[in-house]
């Protein structure tokens, strides 16, 4: 190791170790957190059930994934869970939509609060899809990726630049940061410019004008549904192919999520992306262990001798909180200019 | 038989009864003014008429045809339109897409209605891609108002037009009201500005505790004593 300044290689190591997996944690938070937001806009309700339900559609990926793998239906080189997501979103879809008929529908008809009922009945609907999960796959953590597992490793990367510093591209970060921005362009496509799109955001805005022009609140219900479906599975499905699966560790991602909704602005679809960024950068940044970024940038004299590691990972979840319980103190309506959630 | 009727509503909210057999009726090119005190139930008529809360005795009839049990989408469709008085546009979207949602249900090309909008308040040419939330209250209403020609109605409703609206910009509407008079709709509004209101309306309403109090054109009710001494200040 040298005991010069070497700002290059500081950059190499940050890129692999921090930019490069908060950009891919932060993809796919920005997912779940879309998600919420949508449920938030469109059914006016927190919905709590997020982190289970992307449990939910990992599963049928995980199950999809073996039965191909187990016929032999593969494609080499690309992780078979991406062949499968389509069929996944289906199955989502019409578990959500089951759940919509069989216990939000009601709570939207008779017409009560509709914000603290809906989060009431998203902990049910919680509970009862992660004991789904757990009851189908089991509570123990499981990894299904298949085919090539980086675009380039640290060795090819090192080979080609010949720098000390390796930075590695894993397939499933390049997936997650390269379908999530394609799945938001659709989404902002969807909203801005379809007439569909346009009658969810009429709906949201003022439910009652709506029903006024004639936009059938069924019809946009449904239709949220299935785009919060498809970006949840999406983000479930992206999330085990980087990080494994853990039904445990899914339910967890509710608090990050929730905390880059309301950091983002409650409502605000670019202020969920903004959030989810946010908090997988404070994340990575806050629980990485900075020692060798120090040595290659401070003279010999300066080297530290500890790990120079602001807070360890297990406290991971923490940080999450922190910025949720921070922003609800100091600017409740987030970010950029979102609702602040109140009882109505 | 007028256009649209609405006979012997009785409608409450909840257990409170607010509508005790009210009549109301807007004749085509015709403009049917409902005045009263606040609590009277003349928003409450339209709701009914609507079918955004239901009437528990009464018939409301479009054009001869018994109405009272369709929802309000179905009234929607048959030409029924209708201006609220508040949270009348869709704040977040633009002056254009306000105007695209009100011709939601239309499958024919919407365009030129929107031109037709346009040259009625050249002020929302010159913003349609703005948000309805930018604008003033005056231009909010012309927006709301818009929204409400895009399905090419038969009958307009309208929720107090003017609350909360400038004396000149009170002036404008008045005048854009009477030009879709003029065009063969069905107006009926309800209107806090009595004396304005009653002065432009074919047709009157006087409206209290939910009972029509007087009835008659316009400037009969203008001119009588009655009504002049208890709505119209004197």
């Amino acid at each position: 190791m040298s005991d010069s300044i070497d700002i290059i290689n500081a950059f190499a190591l940050m890129t692999n170790f921090v930019i490069l997996p908060a950009l891919s944690y932060g993809s796919q938070l920005a997912l779940g957190a879309l998600a919420v937001t949508l449920v938030y806009s469109i059914l006016r309700f927190s919905n709590f059930a997020q982190g289970d339900s992307m449990a939910f559609g990992t599963m049928i990926v995980i199950l999809l994934t073996g039965f191909m793998i187990g016929k032999g239906w593969t494609i080499s080189g690309i992780p078979t869970a991406l062949l499968v997501i389509p069929i996944a979103v289906i199955g989502t879809s019409i578990y959500m939509l089951t759940m919509d008929r069989l216990v939000y529908r009601h709570y939207r008809r008779i017409k009560v609060k509709q914000n603290i009922v809906g989060i009431t009945a998203s902990i049910g609907v919680m509970f009862i899809t992660g004991g789904i999960v757990r009851f189908i796959l089991g509570a123990s953590p499981q990894r299904f990726e298949d085919g090539e597992r980086f675009i380039f490793s640290v060795r090819e990367f090192k080979a080609f630049t010949g720098l000390e510093q390796g930075i590695a591209l894993k397939t499933s970060q390049f997936l997650t940061i390269t379908i999530a921005i394609l799945l938001v362009a659709f989404l902002f496509y969807f909203l801005q410019k379809t007439k569909t799109g346009k009658a969810m955001r009429a709906y949201s805005d003022n439910t009652e004008l709506a029903l006024l022009s004639g936009i059938d609140p069924d019809k946009v219900v449904q239709i949220t549904w299935l785009l919060v479906a498809a970006l949840t599975t999406i983000a479930g499905a992206l999330y085990g192919l980087d990080k494994g699966f853990a039904p445990q560790q899914y339910h967890l991602l509710l608090l990050p999520i929730f905390a880059s909704v309301i950091v983002g602005g409650i409502g605000s679809p670019l202020g969920a992306i903004a959030g989810a960024f946010l908090v997988s950068f404070s994340e990575v940044l806050l629980t990485y262990a900075y020692k060798k970024f120090l040595i290659y940038l401070l003279p010999l004299s300066m080297h530290p001798n500890s790990l120079v590691q602001l807070i360890g990972t297990e406290y991971k979840y923490a940080i999450s909180f922190v910025i949720l319980v921070t922003v609800l103190l100091i600017r409740p309506t987030g970010l950029l200019k979102g609702k602040v959630i109140d009882g109505d | 038989m007028a256009y649209l009727e609405g006979t012997n509503l009785v409608a409450a909210y909840g257990v409170v009864p607010i509508l005790h057999e009210c009549s109301v009726e807007v004749e085509k090119g015709e403009l049917s003014v409902i005045v009263g005190p606040n609590g009277a139930g003349k928003s409450t008529v339209m709701r009914v008429l609507l079918g955004m809360l239901e009437a528990t005795a009464g018939e409301v009839k479009l054009d001869g045809q018994d109405i009272s049990m369709l929802s309000t989408q179905e009234r929607i469709s048959l030409g029924l339109a209708f201006v609220p008085q508040n949270k009348n546009v869709f704040p977040s979207m633009t002056v254009e897409e306000n105007l695209e949602m009100g011709g939601f249900l239309r499958l024919d090309d919407i365009n030129k209605t929107i031109e037709e909008v346009y040259s009625l308040f050249p002020i929302l040419y010159e913003k349609r891609k703005q948000l309805a939330e930018e604008l003033s209250g005056g231009q909010r209403q012309q927006v709301a108002f818009g929204r409400a020609m895009m399905t090419q109605p038969s009958v307009m409703l309208l929720d107090e037009p003017t609350a909360g609206v400038s004396p000149i910009v009170m002036d404008e509407i008045f005048s854009n009201i009477l030009d879709v008079r003029n065009a063969g709709m069905a107006v009926l509004m309800v209107e806090q500005n009595a004396q304005q209101a009653l002065n432009i309306a074919d047709k009157g309403y006087v409206l209290v505790s939910g009972r029509n109090e007087h009835t008659g054109t316009g400037s009969e009710l203008i001119n009588d004593p009655e009504v002049r001494k208890k709505f119209l200040g004197g």
